[in-house]
Formats: C-alpha cells, structure tokens, sequence
C-alpha cells in the first residue's frame, strides 16, 4: 500500500500543527464558533449529539496492521475502546474530547494517517473498490489512480469552500463495488478497442434528499488527462453550482438544472485551457504510483491444497456456509479474499472494539501480508488468504465474533450512526437494524432468500445509502416522532436503479413486521434462482405494496 | 460609450458621497502595509478620498480614471472582454461576501492564470486568517483582512506549509512531477 516519502510526512506534520494552533485560538475564544467550523470539519471533527465525533480518513479502504494497532491504541486512549467504520470506509471515534484532538492527529500522522477532508464543503476521501487489486473481474487495478487523486485533492488551494462536500468513487473492474452512479464523480477505469486505458467519467449522481444517477461527461479519457479533466469539473461546479440553499448545492443538482449537454459544454471549455499543463500524467509519474501497490510475495499454493480445502467445504456445513458467504475468489488459484463481518446484533453494524482491532491486526499478519480493506458495507477484508489456511482463519474470526457466515445477505446490513450519535439524524437506525437481525437470524432462510442489501439511513443526508438498497428504510420526523419510510428496488451495482418508496411510513416497532410482508411477495412470487432484485423488477411495486398495506 | 454600461444618474459625482475607508489590516507580499486605498462598496456614487476601490460596474463607468480601482462580486463571471477591460487597472479586488464563499479563489486562479493579470489581486470581505493560506496560492498578492483579525497570527498562517501536491499559482511543478525530477 502507499507509504508516505518525507513531503508526504511532513504536509500531514504541517497539518497537525496548523490545526494544533487552530483548536488553541479557539479555546482562547479568538476564533468564533462558525469561522472554526469549516476549520474543525476539514480535520474531521463534528460536533454531535453526545459529544464531538473524529471521521479519520482510510485512503480507499486500505490499512495495514500497523495503522490499525495504532486505531486501536488511540480508541483506548482518547475514546471509550471502539471505533465505527463508515459507508465510506473511514472510521469514526464517537466520544473524544475536542480538545484531544490537536493530539490524536499528531498520533495519526506518526502512523501516515490523518483527518484532512473527511468533512466540510470540500473533496471528501476518494473511494473505491474493497477488492481492488485481487478481482478476478478487475481490468486495471484503481488505486494508484486512486493515490494520484488523493494527492491531487489534498489541501487543494481553489477547492476548500465549495458549494457542498464532493465525493469521487473509482473502479477498475467489470462489477462496480465502488457505487460509482451514486458519487459527485465517478470514475470506471477500462481498456478500449486498441488496448488503451481510458477513463468513463460520470458527474452528478448522488443520494441526500434528491437521489440522482450520474451521467457521463466523458465517456473515454485518455488517463494522461484525469487530474486535469477532474480540475475542469470541479472550477465549473465551484463557479456556477448553487450557494443559496444547501440542499440545492450539490453538483447533482447542478447538472441537473444546466442539463448534461450544457454541463459538459462548459467542462469541455475549461478544460480546453488546462488540457496538457502541469498536471498531466506521463507514463513515469503513473508507474511511480504503481509501484507502492506490488503484488505480495504469494508462495505458491499445491494443487492438493486447493482439493481439501473444496473436500473441507463438502464436509463441514459451518465451514460451507462461511465460504459460500465471506469467501470471495481471487485473480491468483489458491488464494481468496475474506470478509470478516462487523455485523452482530451486540453491536452497530461497523462497530470494532480496540480488542478486536488489535486481534485483526495478528491476522492480518498472520493470514494476509499486514494489509486489510474497510469496505463500504462496513465490514473488513483480508485480501490474500491461501486456501489452506482459511480453516484456520476460519476458527479464529469465530472466536472472536466476525465469522458471522451473512456477508451480502439480509442481515449483512449498511446503517448510518443515526440518531443515537448524530446531531442530523431525525431518528435511530442501529436499534432498527438491530431489531431486523434479531428477526431474521435463521441462517438457512437467509440463505433462502439470497443477496439482498438492506440499507438504513436516520435521515435523508443519506449516510447509510437507503436508496442504493434492495430494501432502503429511511428514518423521518413527523411532529417529533420517528417513523420509518421503507423503499424497494435499490441497487448500487452496475445496473444501478434508485429505490421507489412503498407508501406511507410506519412505527418503529412495525418495521420488521414490514419486511417480513415484503420477504414473504418475494418468496411467493420468485422465479427459480431469481433474486429479491429481479423478482421486484419483474412484478414491480404493486404485490409488495398491497400485502404491506392489506 | 461600452455596452455594459450600468444605468447610472447622469450626474453621479453630485450625489451624497459614500463611506469609504481603508483598512488598518492590509498583508501585502507577506507583509504588513498601510493601505493607501479605500474601499467603496457603494453602487450609487463615488467616494471622496482617492485611490478607491469602488464596485466594478461604477469602475467600468469611469474606467479612464486612474486612481480608481475595481472590486468584482464573487459571483463574477469572468469573461475573456471582462479580463481585458481589467489589464487596465492598477489593481483588481475580489469580494469573499462570506469565508465559506470558494469563488473567490477560481476568480483569482484565472485572472493570474488564464488572463495573465500581472497587478495586485486583493482579497477583500470576509478575509480570514484560516483562509489565508489557500488565497495565497490562488494568486492573491494583497489580503485585506476583516478587521478583527490578529495581523500576528495572519503573517504566520501564511507559512502553514512548506510542501504542496499541487500546482497553483505560486507553484507550477506538482509534487508528482518534482519527486520524478528529484530522483
């Protein structure tokens, strides 16, 4: 993974300081509540509910074992002993001191993190695919596209104070992981007719309270012209998009309302004038950032392995059900991809405790190189397992709480902090998500009922993606009161569709009762081997409606 | 007479002049200077102390005049006859109406960049200390900050940091480029 040089090293020290002197006029009240704002936000420090919340960033999901001990040795510290991995694979500590923090990104930095942009009007962290790299779908591998764009979005002096935040997603394979229609810009790495690499560049999509699929831009940039092309839609988005009201401010909303055509009209023109400057890629810069990213030292892995491992999975259920789930293929025979699931109903999707953080950080060692993934469906991954140790791998994650064997199924859920931390969240959702699991928790009707993403947001900022869910449950407030609005037909994958809500919302104590209605349509309804998705594409809206509503 | 020529009173000069004044907190080349401007944000007439910086659509109306000065909106577009009709000018103020208010920083990108204005850019407004840094790199030459701001602390914002990925207006080599030459 990338390893930070001395400029690296020395920006985010800079960083630590300035902030340090920041939070210290602040205290000294010579700096107002709302001019620290911004300040605070772009070093990833909210003011929440309960107490100030830290977001550190995960540079597309990657973290070696190291930066995790590190996490885990600050949540003790500064935190009460757990942190939260988020739908944007960063991680966030809910209960620090603020003025603690001048000192935990000093922490960070020692081990080349840091909070720069995780929040605030400004590029947020670039994601991109958990499987980036080991895909045996992958075309090119993203991230030292993704490493270029960090650097390039990182303390961008024209960039700090745009209309509103601005996400960019990257993939490189044929399956999208990376929930590219849903970002401000997304980004699909190929090869073209001539074995060239290009870059598909949408604009405008996005989830909030005006969920869009972005549209192309570009549909084949040459790679020497990302950062440059990326320049040019930002200045046009910081020029003309709206600043009158922010729920209107999003690039989304501008593309919208100058049309596609016209977007990129105006895209096309800036860039005109920074096409080929300074910051146009040559082949040396590229391998540059290719080389932090080798492929690990793998031994080879015997045929026989390979064979007990699948005689293994025919033996032992548990083990079966645990690969058929958690278990992912890798581009290299005899080596596998493990999830290891951050679902329990003890504890909020994408909760870790520092003990669990540092036993992961063995087993990264131990079974994957010292190298892990955060994924976006707030889970990790250990990307170079060899077939013949994942049995044991296998006994170690049960033991410590993460082989729940439901990765991509219903109780595999995406959920934001709500209202239980957060100050935006009109309602709860980890009691929801946490009532769900308790009701669905036979593995073998999980099984029955196939990949479905159920995503739970508290409000319509949208944090735990309820749009992009095969079944989204959105927390409202109606006069004070939490009710629960449930939407169908979600898909963040390539055939990416919105969902469409079902009708009015219900009580919080109605809501697995609801999706049990749904559940039961689709069983009824399915054909063969079709999934919750394809059933609901093919019947539509009305069955599932009907039965919640009889 | 230019085409986008404001409607104005015809005598403008005649009406009750507006409040203009300078600042006490002007950065200029990193340094503390004393201001030898005012600033006018009036629309109607002209200030009576000179040098003034007066809003760009009364500039505009008294261009040949030398010893005025035009501020541009932040909501400014910035066309190729607008920069032109600016080369002119002794210098060129943008207006941050508000911190949170990022236009400011692609105006001055391209007036430096594109348009190749080579006299001061003046950041005027709501120009604050935690800000300064990224102005600077955008081509600002001259902060007129709000006068609350402590010019101590200013001076040092403005040395936050000594390494950049990007190229801006101070910078034309991205990092990416400078590690490459460097090894």
């Amino acid at each position: 993974m990338y390893r930070y040089d001395s400029y690296d090293q020395t920006l985010v020290d800079e960083r630590v300081a300035q902030f340090r002197d920041q939070m210290d006029r602040y205290l000294a009240g010579k700096l107002g509540e709302e001019e620290f704002r911004p300040v605070r936000l772009q070093n990833g420090l909210y003011i929440q509910r309960h107490a100030p919340m830290l977001r550190i960033a995960i540079p597309y999901g990657m973290l070696s074992s190291h930066q995790l001990r590190a996490l885990a040795t600050i949540t003790r510290r500064y935190d009460r002993g757990y942190g939260h991995f988020t739908t944007r694979q960063n991680l966030q500590l809910n209960w620090p001191a603020q003025e603690d923090v001048p000192d935990i990104l000093a922490d960070l930095a020692k081990v080349q993190m840091h909070a720069i942009q995780t929040s605030g009007n400004c590029i947020r962290n670039t994601t991109s695919d958990q499987f980036a790299g080991i895909a045996k779908d992958e075309v090119v591998d993203p991230r030292p596209w993704c490493e270029l764009i960090r650097q390039w979005s990182t303390l961008h002096p024209e960039f700090a104070y745009l209309p509103r935040k601005f996400k960019i997603a990257v993939t490189g394979a044929t399956e999208d992981r990376a929930a590219i229609h849903v970002h401000d810009i997304g980004l699909r790495l190929f090869l073209n007719d001539a074995g060239e690499l290009r870059f598909r560049v949408l604009a405008g999509g996005g989830m909030g309270r005006t969920p869009m699929i972005g549209e192309v831009v570009r549909a084949d940039l040459p790679w020497q012209h990302l950062l440059t092309y990326l320049e040019a839609i930002v200045r046009v988005y910081n020029q003309f998009g709206r600043r009158d009201n922010k729920f209107k401010a999003r690039i989304k909303i501008l593309v919208k309302a100058l049309g596609i055509e016209e977007f990129t009209r105006r895209v096309e023109a800036e860039w005109a004038h920074l096409k080929d400057g300074s910051q146009t890629l040559n082949e040396d810069a590229v391998n540059e950032a290719r080389t932090h990213f080798p492929e690990p030292d793998r031994r080879p892995v015997a045929e026989s392995a390979i064979v007990a491992y699948e005689k293994l999975r025919q033996e032992n259920r548990a083990f079966a059900r645990f690969v058929t789930n958690n278990v992912m293929d890798h581009k290299v025979p005899g080596y596998k991809a493990v999830t290891l699931s951050l679902k329990r109903r003890e504890h909020a999707p994408g909760d870790v405790t520092a003990d669990q953080m540092d036993a992961v950080a063995d087993l990264a060692e131990t079974f994957g190189f010292g190298e892990l993934r955060v994924t976006h469906e707030q889970n990790l991954v250990l990307s170079d397992v060899p077939v013949d140790e994942i049995e044991a791998l296998w006994q170690q994650l049960e033991a410590l709480g993460m082989a729940n064997p439901t990765v991509g199924t219903l109780n595999d859920i995406i959920c934001c902090p709500g209202g239980d931390y957060c100050s935006l969240a009109n309602a709860v959702s980890i009691p929801i998500a946490q009532a769900i699991q308790e009701r669905f928790d036979d593995l073998d009707y999980l099984y029955d009922l196939g990949p479905i993403d159920l995503n739970i947001s508290g409000c319509m900022n949208a944090c735990g993606h309820h749009h992009v869910g095969n079944i989204g449950i959105l927390g409202v407030d109606k006069k004070g009161e939490e009710y629960y609005q449930i939407s169908l037909g979600g898909n963040a994958d390539d055939d990416v569709s919105l969902g469409k809500i079902l009708g009015p919302s219900f009580y919080r104590e109605d809501v697995p009762d609801v999706i049990d209605k749904v559940l039961q349509v689709y069983v009824e309804k399915r054909l063969d081997e079709e999934r919750f998705l394809d059933t609901y594409r093919r019947i539509g809206h009305q069955p599932f409606k009907e039965r919640v509503y009889a | 007479m230019p085409d986008h020529t404001p409607e104005l009173s015809p005598e403008p000069d005649l009406q009750a002049a507006p409040a203009a004044t300078a600042t006490s907190a002007l950065i200029k080349l990193e340094k503390h200077v004393t201001d030898t401007w005012v600033l006018s944000r009036s629309d109607e007439a002209l200030p009576d102390q000179r040098p003034a910086i007066v809003p760009l659509a009364l500039w505009q109306y008294h261009a040949d005049r030398d010893d005025l000065a035009p501020w541009l909106p932040s909501d400014t577009e910035l066309t190729p006859a607008l920069a032109a009709s600016l080369e002119k000018a002794a210098l060129v103020a943008v207006d941050f109406p508000a911190f949170t208010d990022g236009r400011g920083y692609t105006l001055a990108r391209l007036l430096r960049e594109r348009f190749g204005y080579a006299g001061e850019v003046r950041a005027i407004g709501d120009v604050l200390i935690d800000q300064l840094y990224y102005m600077s790199r955008c081509g600002f030459d001259a902060l007129a900050l709000r006068e609350d701001q402590d010019i101590e602390s200013a001076l040092n914002a403005l040395k936050a940091f000594s390494v950049s990925y990007q190229p801006a207006v101070d910078l034309s080599e991205p990092l990416f480029a400078r590690r490459l030459r460097e090894r």
